[in-house]
């Protein structure tokens, strides 16, 4: 058994909220770079080298790469042997995102009512997703997520009968009328399988793997880079003005489902796909 | 080679502007966003003015990143301009015929641009840091309490922008995408 004091996670994740805003993770840059080399669009060469260059700048002045700094996604993997002490594990978290968020300059976004709105000042709470898993670490993955192109996300519950092909029309469909809203070019997360619930979970946890790994099942591997390319043929391009990179990776997550079903959501984040872990 | 262009955007250069034209944009804008546009159209409901002039006026769609020490704003990007569908046309029959934000608009909108001259320009989403860049005065005009979304006065200069809908209702997000595809046949 190992204690962990839930301060120490209240000072990761405000870390980890000034850190995964201004600093875009290597695997997405590197995406990026990738697909400038590759873009044959006219104005999309251009469009790209803004948004290289937009990342340079929040590099090298420490800045917001994008002024929606999201709703903080907050993924605990915790492993069965810690215990936490010191106080409440939710308040420690969003204790971090009011200090983060706060002491980063980074914009609240966040309303404390769906419909009747109001901004909460500082960000809170947090969107925090908890797993136990084995061991006596303890994981703290933070995606601030925007909401630009949270808004363009997408889930259906198809028959199984609609198979791999219904999957498929499903993602093209899906960014297609998303269009030039989610500031293209886009991360796509898929999720398939699991429940209603499990499976727009599935897609957020895509979105947050780095893009330069692929599903560890064959099968799916190849799915993801058969629909990537797929949907750059859509001709969407860098901001929807028309071009070769409308998506930078795609990622897709699975579980068993149900007989009687096939779950399948699609999240979708923008070229800022932030994402930055620490392990305790 | 982007043109360059000064604000006020009056109905002259409205009409030299065309879809696809890539400009860098200098002078006085506002920003305003969802919670801003709904206040400002309840206050023209009422007939009462709003706390800027809207003749010739262009709109950022913006809520920038609080400024640090030092800045003159934070990251200050596009958000979704369709968010902003339901206000547009209001905000046009009273001067406001310039927009910057990103995103498809409805057809209410375009009709709304033909009818008074209005141009939507499109800023780079995701670009906040580099776009702030051009952003050289700010100034707090209305509504503080909507923090982000509060209306401020901006003095850009040579901001790159593209014009993705213009006076005559062309719009780069479809030409752009076909004259693409068609490119690769």
């Amino acid at each position: 058994m190992r204690e962990i004091n839930v301060q120490q996670i209240t000072d990761v994740v405000e870390r980890l909220c000034i850190e995964a805003n201004t600093y875009l993770p290597s695997d997405v840059k590197c995406a990026i770079k990738t697909c400038r080399a590759c873009e044959d669009g006219e104005i999309a060469k251009g469009v790209l080298d803004n948004i290289i260059e937009n990342f340079e700048i929040a590099d090298s002045e420490n800045v917001p790469i994008c002024q929606d700094t999201g709703m903080a996604c907050v993924f605990l993997e915790i492993g069965q042997d810690v215990h936490l002490v010191g106080g409440d594990l939710t308040d420690a978290i969003n204790e971090g995102v009011r200090r983060g968020y706060t002491n980063g300059y980074l914009r609240k976004s966040v309303v404390a009512d769906p419909v009747r709105r109001g901004n909460t000042g500082d960000n809170t709470p947090a969107m925090i997703y908890t797993e136990i898993v084995p061991g006596e670490n303890l994981k703290i993955t933070l995606g601030p997520k925007g909401f630009g192109s949270e808004n363009m996300s997408a889930i259906r519950m198809f028959k199984p009968s609609a198979g791999l092909q219904g999957i498929k029309d499903f993602i093209i469909e899906t960014v297609e009328a998303a269009g030039p809203n989610p500031c293209p070019p886009i991360v796509i997360g898929v999720g398939i399988g699991g429940t209603f619930d499990k499976a727009a979970l599935l897609a957020k946890k895509a979105i947050m793997r780095p893009l330069d790994t692929h599903n560890p099942d064959p099968y799916y591997a190849e799915l993801e880079d058969e629909m990537l390319e797929k949907v750059n043929q859509l001709g969407i391009g860098p901001q929807g003005f028309g071009g070769k990179t409308t998506a930078i990776g795609l990622n897709i997550e699975t579980l068993p489902t149900h007989i009687a079903g096939m779950p399948c959501a699609i999240n979708i984040n923008c070229h800022v796909t932030r994402h930055k872990t620490e392990v305790i | 080679m982007a043109r360059k262009i000064t604000l006020p955007l009056t109905e002259e250069l409205a009409k030299t502007l065309h879809a696809g034209d890539e400009v860098l944009v200098s002078g006085i804008i506002y920003t305003s966003r969802d919670a801003g546009h709904k206040r400002m159209c309840e206050t023209l409901a009422r007939g009462e003015e709003l706390p800027f002039d809207p003749k010739d006026a262009t709109i950022y769609y913006v809520g920038p990143t609080p400024a640090k020490p030092g800045q003159v704003i934070g990251s200050a990007g596009p958000t979704t301009s369709g968010r902003m569908d339901a206000y547009a046309p209001t905000m046009m029959s009273v001067g406001a015929r310039g927009m910057i934000g990103k995103g498809a608009r409805l057809p209410e909108v375009v009709d709304a641009m033909k009818k008074h001259s209005g141009v939507y320009f499109g800023a780079i989403g995701g670009a906040g840091a580099l776009l702030a860049k051009c952003i050289k005065t700010c100034e707090l005009i209305a509504y503080e309490d909507l923090g982000a979304e509060a209306l401020r006065k901006l003095y850009i200069e040579d901001m790159p922008l593209v014009v993705i809908i213009d006076s005559e209702g062309n719009n780069l997000y479809e030409e752009g995408r076909k004259a693409y595809l068609d490119s690769r046949k």
